[in-house]
């Protein structure tokens, strides 16, 4: 790969191209905090349906992954939610 | 039925006004009845491109703020009697005007015009607000940058956001020289990240400096972006109108009298 790189160089204007790309995904995906805290609690809601969980340690953020087909980062909805245990009677 | 267009960008610098001044002066010249609008308030400049910066006596925020009735603000073109501008205040700022004057203004605007255009300021912020606030449509104005690209995007999201549906994108200062090299992105590059509707192309064309510099819009002359503003009115007006060759800079005697060089 890096050897076909220094015989095929990306012109200048494929370079601003796939930067653009990438720049406008995370653009795109950036969240107002009172949307942030709607889905926060919504997830709140469904979770606890069926597990006891630490509501205040919740967090929930966008962060930038590596992609799987390695073409560089995306967006990935990160949260860390901490159970504290099952409820014992899991509804229907 | 008269159609309000909000004229954007996001970035500064990339030919908002000059747009403004030409698809307005093309319809115009269209016999359509039109009437220009800077709302660029504290910094305006739609008046110098349209060479009728000699004749203002009242403005945008005189108008809201009842100081005058609008028709004794609004300036008739030197050159066409059916363009119409109504200047902003130079001396005030973003502030001295809400989106809910603009509506109220526009509304009363519309019983007389066929197109009213809005010149945007720059960024997103109030004057962006005010500007926007009474639109039907919006063309999107970019170069064929990164910087600018970013800023359009962000645009069409926020227009989208303001219920606004008709969105279509003029792509500027295009160099044709620069695209061939692979030093530019081309027209197709910046439709294809921006996924709206093309309406136009305009050449990065000496002529504009030229056109500016003594206060009269190009649009419909033989230049390349006289003939790409006509074009993009034309398609305004929902004309079927076939996309220009950039390539084919030079007139035909010009090539010919390469030839024999």
């Amino acid at each position: 790969m890096a050897l076909m790189d220094f015989f095929k160089k990306k012109s200048s204007s494929e370079v601003a191209k796939d930067r653009l790309k990438l720049l406008l995904i995370s653009d795109r995906t950036t969240c107002s905090t009172e949307v942030m805290e709607l889905i926060k609690n919504d997830i709140i809601k469904v979770i606890s349906k069926y597990m006891e969980i630490d509501s205040d340690g919740l967090d929930i953020q966008i962060t930038q992954t590596d992609s799987d087909d390695g073409h560089g980062k995306v967006p990935a909805l990160y949260a860390n939610i901490p159970i504290r245990d099952m409820k014992k009677s899991v509804p229907n | 039925m008269s159609e309000v267009i909000v004229i954007t960008s996001g970035k500064g610098g990339v030919g908002k006004t000059t747009t403004t001044a030409n698809v307005g002066t093309g319809l115009a010249k269209l016999d359509k009845k039109v009437v220009l609008i800077d709302t660029d308030i504290g910094l305006r400049n739609l008046d110098v491109v349209m060479g009728l910066e000699n004749r203002i006596v009242y403005n945008l925020v005189d108008v809201v703020e009842g100081n005058c009735r609008i028709k004794q603000a609004l300036i008739k073109d030197k050159r066409y009697p059916n363009l119409y501008l109504l200047p902003s205040a130079q001396t005030r700022d973003k502030t001295a005007v809400s989106p809910e004057q603009m509506v109220k203004l526009i509304q009363e605007l519309r019983e007389e015009f066929d197109y009213i255009l809005l010149d945007c300021p720059a960024g997103i912020e109030q004057g962006f607000k005010n500007a926007i606030a009474a639109a039907d449509r919006a063309l999107i104005v970019t170069t064929p940058e990164v910087s600018a690209i970013r800023d359009a995007d962000r645009i069409i999201g926020l227009l989208e956001a303001n219920d606004i549906k008709k969105i279509d994108l003029i792509v500027n200062r295009l160099r044709m020289d620069m695209v061939k090299r692979g030093d530019m992105m081309s027209i197709e590059d910046v439709v294809d990240i921006l996924a709206i509707h093309l309406i136009g192309a305009v050449p990065d064309d000496e002529n504009i400096v030229i056109s500016t510099n003594q206060g009269e819009p190009l649009v419909g002359d033989s230049s390349m972006a006289g003939m790409a503003y006509m074009n993009i009115c034309k398609r305004v007006l929902g004309e079927d109108v076939p996309f220009l060759d950039l390539n084919s800079k030079e007139g035909f005697f010009t090539r010919l009298g390469k030839l024999f060089k």
